[in-house]
């Protein structure tokens, strides 16, 4: 039983939000001995339907806190028992963190429905089967406030996305099969999950001895977590980290995700850099800082310069790359770099730059993924040294993979640059060495972004017999890649929705994460 | 013998009887259906009277001569071993009817084993151990070697009955050695005397008892044979094998455990710690290059014994459960995989489908078992929802309370390896095949009992894996008595 908890009014929509893309999978699978069209259809009503709650959800919650404490508070709950011997209980629990991941989840899992419209033509069914249980697993990540339950859903969304590339993936001529991108991907996330599943049970069974009660709920956690032994603590912060690391993913646990990138279907890339990376993000927000402040804190100095590492290798091997999904992929690590110091360094400036920072990048990075994937569909390569010219071939379609690379880049006005300039803003207050060589990923940014779109687009028109002027965007993409603009300009200009809703549980984490006299210090000037 | 004895009896006295009822008709007239039938209403009977052993003993131990008891522990391994064994009948009837010579002494020989089964989930006491372990293992050999014009059948059984043979030899001496040394072989009377013995003679009458468990479990470096014998068995007898026979035989080990404070001695559980680590890597290292499933399956078995031998180093206490739903989550897993095998090999011909290409789109032509074999082999790799992860789930969290940090990195390793392995099979199912081979086989397979059985092992499998509460209850309630 959890014990520290106020009694809970049980807001079913949570459970709706969270069940419906299960249900719509199976659906659009059953659906397949019908029409090839209607899992499509199922798919994309059902993610629209739980776009339009979770949007709803943010226009009338209120996300702000009267009075911000250490004590993380939450909007909306629900929970009911599950395995009551082992004090597990099916909680989910919604803050301003968690509604804005869960409105970019169910956006990219609209687009990811939309660019496999065509992409897909084997196994429709399945495919969309597999693509909203991943998105389900991912949703119940974003809400568990149980800690059993953030682990069933941290790997259940495996499967699908195993699945997602091993099946309708793309093997490279000549190089390593899709397969092995995807068990690799999949070996590689599950260690480190069952790392962490350890450090919860230590928790678990250190919060039974001092309480003698058997409880996997946050709130009673969170408690225990703080009065350990700062060496169990460490131990246990290990055990997080390295999940959270592997999935995110830092340098030097990145290489599966070229891999994967590489090999998956456009909804997968979508799915992958979009979404299943803030998953790590969010569990170092929501877990690993929260329950041990003081061990992050002494780790801080280690997981910042991890996150140089990534920003600036991340950067360069992608400068480096021929492919151009591989190339994005590692755009991703350097970006996700940012995110790991901007989380360590912990202060409000910075933890909100990393609410807009994976927001911009998920959105970003997916619009990327998705123009790789037309490119693909209309030269049949991915290999930039085989392009060329094409800017001439197709009126649209160059434009907008322009805008999305000065994204990338950090041009002022787009949603990354904030997110960036206030990661670094905040994060100089606290190791200044640091954010000024992680600046320099800017310049790189830059670089690969430029090269990106110079390789491909400019230069001499190929001949390469699909003819001097190729499809363009059909009004779908259109659409989708218009929505995607309009949303990285609203967040580069006016962020700041975006930012109140999340500054609760930014300053909530702050000051988790904040050595006690300054916690003590801003209690004193709230009465 | 009090009417309270004779009604815990019951069970025993019902299996004995089916199987001399079956040796009978069998004796009288030769048909399939008929002699399956009857094993099935047979064992059927037992399983319905363990209720009245449970109403009459209400929660209490009876104490069946020295050599048994029946507690709530023995109780719930009684059902689990029976309703297995259902299980694999199921399987034999669709499976046997393509066997060519004489099947009926088939179900004779399983009853028998499955008699054998109900014994060690009682016993108390060595000599109850061995005759049970006997009774089990002897049929057995027949089982494997039962199309005996199949060479290599032959040789699988031929194998395992040398080595089990040696492996019992090995048990028999340990038990002697304890018997000399003590004068007793009750469990819990032994547990009084040890203090009288020589410390190394006991040492080494426990150690030779470990080998020969070891070597029924299969753990390593005790496994040679289990590769051999389950590629060479028929598909259900594998099955057989891999469920009933590793469980009896883990259930009264464990009951052995929990009594006798000898194998509880550090030098014990640091040689069982390192049967069980080196069974949990080298089993999922073997199993990467097999291209036979079977042959996979076997290493498979390896590994997850070695899984379930961290709750055997720590017997006692929260283990009992966490062994418990172990091994109902592993049973489940197993019977569903060895199940669908043998649906696909139905009715037995030379070979059974189990080279991995065999499966190469299998999806495609059989969706709902390719579906079954899937959502089995995630078990098998502990994935959530699915019953094998909270299985597994329980035996992580025993050993972290304990702080047996040697054992759980090793379960991790093992469980990171044995991911490939299981995707590959899994994957292969899902490979694309020509669009003229995609055609629908006919879903008969639904209609007949072993079909039936994979629905009700799938739908058990993801109960388990979502709400396990209500299994959690039973398995609590099954007490163990030490007595």
């Amino acid at each position: 039983m959890e014990t520290n908890l106020a009694p809970v009014t049980n807001a079913t929509i949570l459970v709706w939000l969270l069940f419906l893309p299960f249900v719509g999978g199976w659906a659009a699978w059953q659906a397949e001995r019908y029409s090839r069209f209607l899992p499509r259809w199922i798919a994309l009503g059902t993610m629209l339907t739980v776009l339009g709650m979770s949007v709803w959800l943010w226009f009338t919650g209120d996300y702000t806190l009267a009075a911000p404490s250490a004590t993380p508070e939450w909007t909306l709950q629900y929970k009911a028992e599950w395995i009551p011997s082992f004090g597990i209980s099916f909680h989910l629990g919604l803050d301003g963190l968690s509604i804005l991941l869960i409105i970019l989840t169910n956006l990219l899992g609209v687009m990811a429905i939309g660019c496999s419209w065509r992409e897909i033509d084997r196994y429709v069914g399945f495919f969309h089967l597999n693509l909203m249980w991943n998105l389900a697993g991912v949703v119940g990540v974003f809400l568990a406030m149980d800690l059993f339950l953030f682990f069933f859903f941290w790997e259940m969304m495996l499967v699908p996305m195993y699945f997602l590339i091993a099946l309708w993936g793309h093997s490279m001529p000549g190089g390593k099969s899709r397969i092995y991108a995807a068990t690799k991907f999949f070996i590689f996330t599950q260690f480190s999950g069952l790392i962490m599943l350890l450090a919860i049970l230590a928790l678990v069974f250190l919060h039974h001895q001092s309480t003698g009660v058997w409880s996997f709920g946050y709130m009673d956690l969170l408690v225990t977590a703080k009065q350990l032994d700062p060496e169990i603590a460490w131990w246990l912060m290990i055990g997080f980290f390295v999940a959270f690391a592997v999935k995110m993913p830092i340098v030097p646990f990145h290489t599966w995700l070229p891999d994967a990138h590489g090999m998956a279907p456009t909804a997968g890339s979508v799915d992958l850099a979009g979404i299943l990376l803030k998953t790590a993000a969010f569990g170092m927000l929501r877990f690993a800082l929260p329950f041990f402040p003081e061990a992050s804190r002494d780790f801080a100095p280690v997981a910042m310069s991890f996150g140089v590492l990534g920003v600036i290798y991340g950067a360069v091997v992608a400068f480096s790359q021929t492919d151009i999904k591989r190339l994005i992929a590692y755009t991703s690590i350097s970006h996700m770099g940012f995110v790991v110091i901007g989380i360590y360094a912990g202060n409000e400036q910075a933890l909100q730059g990393v609410v807009i920072q994976m927001i911009a990048h998920g959105l970003s990075a997916g619009a990327l993924f998705i123009l790789c994937g037309e490119i693909y569909e209309r030269l049949h390569t991915r290999d930039l040294r085989l392009m060329g010219g094409l800017w001439s071939r197709f009126p649209y379609l160059p434009p907008i993979m322009l805008f999305f690379s000065a994204a990338s880049l950090g041009l002022p006005g787009l949603g990354n640059f904030v997110g960036e300039f206030l990661i670094l803003l905040g994060s100089f207050k606290v190791a200044p060495v640091i954010t000024i060589i992680s600046a320099s990923g800017l310049i790189l940014a830059a670089v690969y972004s430029l090269i990106l779109v110079q390789k491909a687009f400019h230069g001499k028109t190929r001949d390469d017999g699909h003819g001097t002027h190729l499809e363009d965007l059909s009004k779908r993409e259109l659409a989708m890649m218009g929505l995607l603009m309009a949303l990285l300009l609203g967040l580069g200009l006016y962020p700041q929705p975006v930012l109140d809703t999340s500054a609760a549980s930014m300053k909530t984490v702050e000051l988790q994460y904040s050595p006690a006299p300054a916690a003590a210090a801003v209690s004193a000037i709230t009465p | 013998m009090t009417q309270l004895q004779l009604t815990a009896l019951l069970p025993l006295i019902v299996a004995t009887l089916t199987s001399v009822v079956v040796m009978l008709t069998i004796a009288f007239k030769r048909h399939h259906r008929l002699i399956a039938g009857l094993t099935v209403a047979g064992l059927n009977l037992t399983l319905l009277s363990l209720i009245p052993v449970l109403v009459i003993s209400d929660g209490q131990a009876v104490e069946l001569t020295p050599l048994l008891i029946v507690d709530g522990f023995a109780l719930f391994y009684m059902g689990l071993v029976l309703v297995t064994a259902l299980g694999v009948l199921t399987l034999c009837h669709a499976y046997f009817e393509g066997y060519a010579g004489n099947r009926e002494e088939l179900y004779l020989l399983l009853t028998m084993a499955v008699l054998g089964a109900l014994v060690m989930a009682c016993a108390r006491h060595f000599a109850g151990l061995f005759i049970g372990l006997e009774l089990l293992s002897v049929p057995l050999y027949a089982m494997v070697a039962y199309p005996v014009r199949d060479s290599r059948a032959l040789e699988g059984g031929v194998k395992y009955l040398v080595l089990s043979g040696a492996a019992s030899a090995f048990m028999l001496f340990g038990i002697a050695l304890l018997y000399a040394e003590t004068g007793t072989l009750a469990f819990a009377e032994l547990t009084t005397k040890l203090a009288a013995g020589r410390p190394e003679i006991l040492l080494a009458g426990a150690a030779m008892i470990i080998v020969g468990v070891a070597f029924k479990l299969s753990a390593v470096p005790f496994h040679l044979w289990t590769s051999d014998v389950y590629e060479a068995s028929p598909a259900p007898v594998a099955a057989f094998l891999a469920t009933v026979s590793k469980a009896a035989m883990f259930v009264v080990v464990y009951r052995l455990f929990v009594n006798v404070g000898l194998f509880k001695q550090p030098a014990m559980i640091e040689a069982l710690t390192w049967l069980a680590v080196a069974s949990m890597v080298v089993g999922n290292l073997l199993a990467l290059r097999q291209d036979n499933v079977k042959r996979i399956l076997a290493y498979s078995s390896i590994a997850q014994f070695g899984y379930l031998l961290v709750a055997l180093i720590l017997a006692g206490g929260r283990s009992t459960e966490a062994a418990g739903i172990f091994l109902l989550t592993y049973i489940v897993t197993t019977l569903g995989v060895f199940g669908v095998m043998t649906l696909v090999s139905s009715p037995m011909r030379d070979r059974d489908v189990e080279h991995i290409e065999q499966f190469r789109g299998l999806f495609w032509k059989r969706p709902y078992l390719s579906s079954i074999m899937t959502a089995m082999l995630l078990s098998l790799a502990g994935i959530p929802l699915t019953a094998g992860f909270i299985g597994k789930f329980y035996i992580v969290a025993i050993g972290v309370d304990a702080k047996q940090w040697l054992l759980l990195g090793a379960m991790i390793a093992g469980s990171a390896i044995g991911l490939y392995y299981y995707l590959r099979v899994m994957i292969m199912m899902f490979q694309p095949i020509p669009a003229k081979e995609r055609v629908s086989e006919p879903l008969n397979w639904v209609q007949n009992a072993g079909g039936a059985m994979l629905m009700l092992a799938m739908a058990l499998m993801l109960i388990i894996g979502v709400y396990p509460e209500p299994f959690l209850a039973l398995i609590r309630a099954a007490e163990l008595v030490i007595r």
